[in-house]
């Protein structure tokens, strides 16, 4: 508890109302908890960190911790993060970005980050809806799940995150929940420690907005089903039957360097020969 | 005769929406506008709409959707809000400039940095130039009789182009009024379904936006303007036909208070309302107070405007947007450049207010009241109620 307590203190601001703004049950301030604890674990300095949030609850992560924080537009949150990471390197940027933001507004910026391999970790926090702005469906809303928008149950198929970053070119990707929280750590400080394009993807509840409507009595019971349903990726891969189970865990990890470690490759090579700029 | 029901004015934009047959609605949902798009979802999905309903990955997409569908020739329907109109900027030229009827709710909002959700009309305003027809809406009712009217108006052949339909976010969209709602047959009766003039047709095929080579640019831009411009009577005779069949009188520009007053607040929008009672409260106290309302921002009623400002030696106007480093706000630069040269023009006074949901209140009324007539409202504008938070 002590513990605890003395990273809310060291790594929390001080001047934010509390309790948090999410909903009781909302497994988003779990994500933050696991933020704040890799930050601490890999011991990077508060001030070397830069969270670059998008809009939505989610992205509201970025207004509790007091590392350097921009909170712009719903769906850029990638772009912005590409900038700062090239004209500062040194920095450790990471990105918050709901299911809607990186997937649906923000989904082209999401694969020509991984792409270009650009040295930003990004956390995608999947709750299945847009929660904000008061559930409608998004891109990884399940076929036939109900929402405010898809009232007839959704007709259009969902993104596997996995699978899209993985095509896409992302040095790194992993999938976690929010109930594995102690795994999710692990995965989240394996993404901030490697080069490159590093993507999370995090199970997470809502149930104001999604569970609600889909046959869930209770936040806590959204939680059993992602006890029930994520299953590290090594047992996936052997179960005869995977239905009702997703995989969670490492899914890639290649070791290229980020871009702006190429860009600064360039530069060296040009210094070397003595020709940048003389 | 209709129905007279208290209902959040979203959803009674959406019963307009839906009273109108609408065959196409694609939307990206952003607050204060999700209420009525997912009204129409929920329409659709329960077959009291026979329409499409796409929900598309962001405003660029549904503004693109929506050109799409309109090119196909559907009656098409969207709606957003603040960053969701930014977003789609880019479309919006292009939806006039291919003369494509089609209606837009915007629920007025604030525009970041930084983030606020609630009213103004700083995303409207930075869309000024797009060559659609923009009118605003006070009240509920007129929220949705103009979604109606809007239809009409878009597609007149005299017309055909797109059209907004402003009304203030939560102050009007999350706001529970009593409202009137038409029978199906009346507004079948005074809105018959679409015939577009032109669209996608394999028998008779057309080209959309093909290059404007600098030979015809020019011409074409002259044809959307000529098309906006010569879009006013046609809003006029519109609004009085319903007049007409609903009755429910709606002019492109209303007068309230002391007709020929020396003082004239001049608003748009819901904050006209509590203006209105400010100017009631003044005239009550002897004062030399009237009001004139802008309806139809877009095109601008300039002949409207002159008569119902006539005689007037002040106006006091207000703008619920900046455009800083300009002269003055948004609505008061329009009026200047429309009374320049003009003899007897009144002086311009510029008052921005109820920015980002800041409320104004009607006792604030009266006190922009008193220091315009005091000559205390000098210079090209004042920005109301800016509290020093320097420590
Ligand atoms: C350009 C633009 N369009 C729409 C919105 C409205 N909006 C805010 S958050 C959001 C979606 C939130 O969903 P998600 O990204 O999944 O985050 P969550 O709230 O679920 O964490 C939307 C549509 C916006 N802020 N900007
Ligand atoms: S709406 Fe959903 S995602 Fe947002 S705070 Fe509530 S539970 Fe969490
Ligand atoms: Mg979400």
């Amino acid at each position: 508890m002590a513990e605890v307590t003395q990273l809310i203190h060291q790594y929390l601001r001080h001047n934010k109302k509390f309790p948090l703004v999410f909903c009781p049950g909302c497994g988003i301030g779990i994500v933050l908890g696991s933020l704040v604890r890799s930050v601490h674990a890999l011991d990077i300095p508060k001030d070397d960190m830069v969270v670059v949030a998008g809009i939505g609850c989610s992205g509201r992560i970025a207004a509790y911790v007091d590392f350097n924080t921009v909170h712009a537009t719903h769906g850029r949150a990638l772009t912005l993060a590409t900038g700062i990471k090239m004209a500062s390197p040194h920095l450790r940027v990471l990105t918050v970005m709901g299911d809607g933001d990186a997937l649906s507004i923000g989904g082209n910026h999401l694969i020509h980050a991984a792409r270009r391999n650009i040295g930003v970790t990004a956390l995608v926090v999947n709750n299945f809806i847009y929660g904000m702005t008061g559930g409608q469906c998004s891109p990884t809303t399940p076929f036939g799940s109900y929402t405010h928008t898809s009232p007839q149950g959704q007709m259009e198929k969902s993104f596997d995150v996995v699978e899209m970053a993985r095509a896409a070119g992302a040095n790194g990707v992993y999938r976690g929940s929010v109930f594995h929280a102690k795994a999710l750590d692990g995965l989240v400080q394996r993404a901030m420690s490697r080069p490159g394009f590093n993507l999370v993807e995090v199970m997470t509840p809502c149930f104001t907005q999604y569970g609600r409507g889909n046959r869930f009595r209770s936040p806590v019971e959204m939680f059993q089903w992602l006890k029930d349903t994520m299953t590290p990726r090594e047992v996936y891969e052997k179960l005869e039957d995977k239905t009702g189970k997703l995989p969670m865990g490492v899914f890639v990890e290649h070791d290229e360097p980020g871009l702006e470690q190429r860009h600064a490759a360039m530069r060296q090579a040009l210094a070397d020969k003595g020709g940048a700029g003389s | 005769m209709g129905k007279r029901v208290g209902l959040e004015v979203s959803l009674a934009v959406a019963e307009a929406v839906k009273l109108a047959n609408v065959d196409v609605v694609s939307a990206y949902p952003i607050t204060p506008q999700t209420h009525i798009v997912e009204e129409l979802s929920v329409y659709v999905a329960s077959g009291e709409l026979d329409a499409e309903f796409i929900p598309v990955e962001s405003e660029h997409s549904a503004m693109s959707a929506a050109l799409g569908a309109a090119a196909a020739g559907a009656r098409v329907y969207t709606a957003t809000a603040s960053q969701g109109l930014a977003l789609m900027h880019e479309i919006l030229f292009i939806v006039s400039g291919m003369r494509m009827p089609m209606v837009m709710t915007v629920a007025n909002r604030a525009l970041s940095a930084p983030i606020s959700i609630w009213n103004d009309h700083g995303d409207i305003m930075a869309e000024r130039d797009i060559g659609w027809i923009q009118i605003f809406a006070e009240n509920g009712q007129e929220a949705l009789d103009l979604t109606l009217c809007a239809f009409k108006i878009a597609e007149d052949k005299r017309v055909l182009l797109p059209m907004i339909v402003n009304i203030d976010g939560f102050t009007l969209s999350h706001v529970i009024e009593p409202v009137i709602i038409p029978d199906h047959a009346e507004v079948d009766a005074f809105l018959p379904p679409y015939q577009p003039v032109l669209k996608l047709d394999t028998q008779n095929p057309v080209t959309f936006g093909p290059v404007g080579v600098p030979e015809v640019y020019t011409e074409a831009r002259k044809q959307l303007e000529q098309a906006v411009i010569g879009a006013k009577p046609v809003v006029d005779e519109v609004l009085a036909g319903f007049g007409a069949a609903f009755d429910r009188q709606y002019k492109l520009v209303e007068q309230n208070g002391k007709i020929g007053a020396k003082t004239l607040f001049v608003t748009m929008g819901s904050l006209g309302e509590t203006c209105m009672t400010a100017v009631d409260e003044l005239m009550a106290e002897g004062q030399d107070a009237g009001q004139t309302r802008i309806r139809l921002w877009r095109p601008f009623p300039e002949e409207e405007f002159l008569a119902a400002c006539a005689g007037a030696e002040k106006l006091v106007v207000i703008d619920r947007a900046l455009s800083p480093g300009a002269v003055c706000g948004p609505v008061a630069s329009e009026l200047k450049s429309l009374f320049y040269g003009r003899p007897g023009a009144p002086e311009i006074i510029n008052v921005i207010a109820g920015l980002g949901g800041r409320d104004v209140t009607v006792r604030e009324f009266k006190e922009m009241f008193a220091l315009a007539g005091s000559g205390k409202l000098s210079g090209n504008y004042m920005m109301w109620g800016v509290e020093s938070h320097a420590s």
